[in-house]
């Protein structure tokens, strides 16, 4: 498989080096995501963590002002993802948004599999065997898209003041 | 960690003022940490990426924030006035890290 999938052009798109069946994948995937988000699915629980973990009222009060937005702006990524997943070039919006989409499906497809820490694999045998491929899958993606990314950033630090 | 954050600077003056004794905590307010927890799904590059790019900070600082959640199950990333907390909670939250918020004690 081609290494380097996302590269940026001169014109600051970025070219996408997918095959048809990952392009195939990564257009369905989201659709169905999106519809255990509109179910409240105990799967999507990850990608709305709890903010306030002692005070209830606040974490009602935070969810209730965030919930939303939270919601719509994984949905927005997951749309993008879905309909520009056949695409040989994304714009620098587009990919951050596939950034957010394969983290949303990260965190799905994560908790149905209740991955733990060193142990993400299972026997070819194992009925989740499939799940678990594309989880890996998504990983790889995910971490090319943040190389593409990363490069761009400003390594001295800019901003707050810090005394740490 | 300090932040840009609200109270008296370094120049002003100390006040002298009757305090009622043994009362209400009289301190200003008390700054709010912002944590983000060790899980299992968060790729390590990707937490990395997240507090450069949310914080500015420099790779390496960003680096030995994301060890310092994997090894010693969480760090506290920013810390402020609660608003601002909130807010560094909620970015955290829209790219999917587990962040929680408290306040010191």
């Amino acid at each position: 498989m081609a290494r380097h999938r996302f590269r940026r052009d001169r014109q600051g798109r970025f070219r996408v080096g997918l095959q048809g069946p990952e392009q195939q994948l990564l257009s369905m995937l989201p659709r169905q995501v999106q519809e255990l988000l509109e179910q409240d699915d105990p799967s999507t629980a990850r990608v709305f963590p709890v903010a306030y973990t002692d005070d209830a009222q606040a974490e009602a009060d935070y969810r209730e002002m965030m919930g939303a937005q939270l919601l719509h702006q994984h949905q927005r990524s997951l749309d993008t993802l879905s309909s520009t997943a056949g695409a040989a070039t994304i714009d620098e919006s587009e990919i951050h948004e596939w950034l957010d989409a394969l983290e949303v499906l990260r965190l799905v497809l994560g908790t149905q599999l209740d991955v733990s820490e060193g142990a993400t694999t299972v026997e070819d045998t194992d009925p989740r065997a499939t799940q678990f491929t594309v989880y890996h899958y998504l990983s790889m993606l995910q971490e090319e898209i943040v190389d593409a990314l990363a490069a761009a950033l400003p390594d001295a630090g800019t901003a707050r003041s810090d005394s740490a | 960690m300090t932040g840009p954050g609200s109270g008296t600077g370094p120049g002003a003056a100390p006040v002298e003022v009757d305090r009622p004794t043994g009362d209400t905590d009289v301190r200003p307010d008390r700054p709010w940490l912002v944590i983000v927890w060790n899980d299992p799904i968060n790729l390590m590059s990707y937490v990395t990426y997240v507090f450069q790019k949310l914080f500015g900070y420099s790779k390496e600082k960003a680096s030995r924030l994301m060890l310092d959640v994997h090894h010693k199950g969480r760090a506290v990333v920013t810390s402020g006035p609660r608003e601002r907390a909130e807010l560094d909670v909620f970015r955290l939250h829209e790219h999917g890290l587990w962040a929680t918020m408290e306040q010191t004690s």
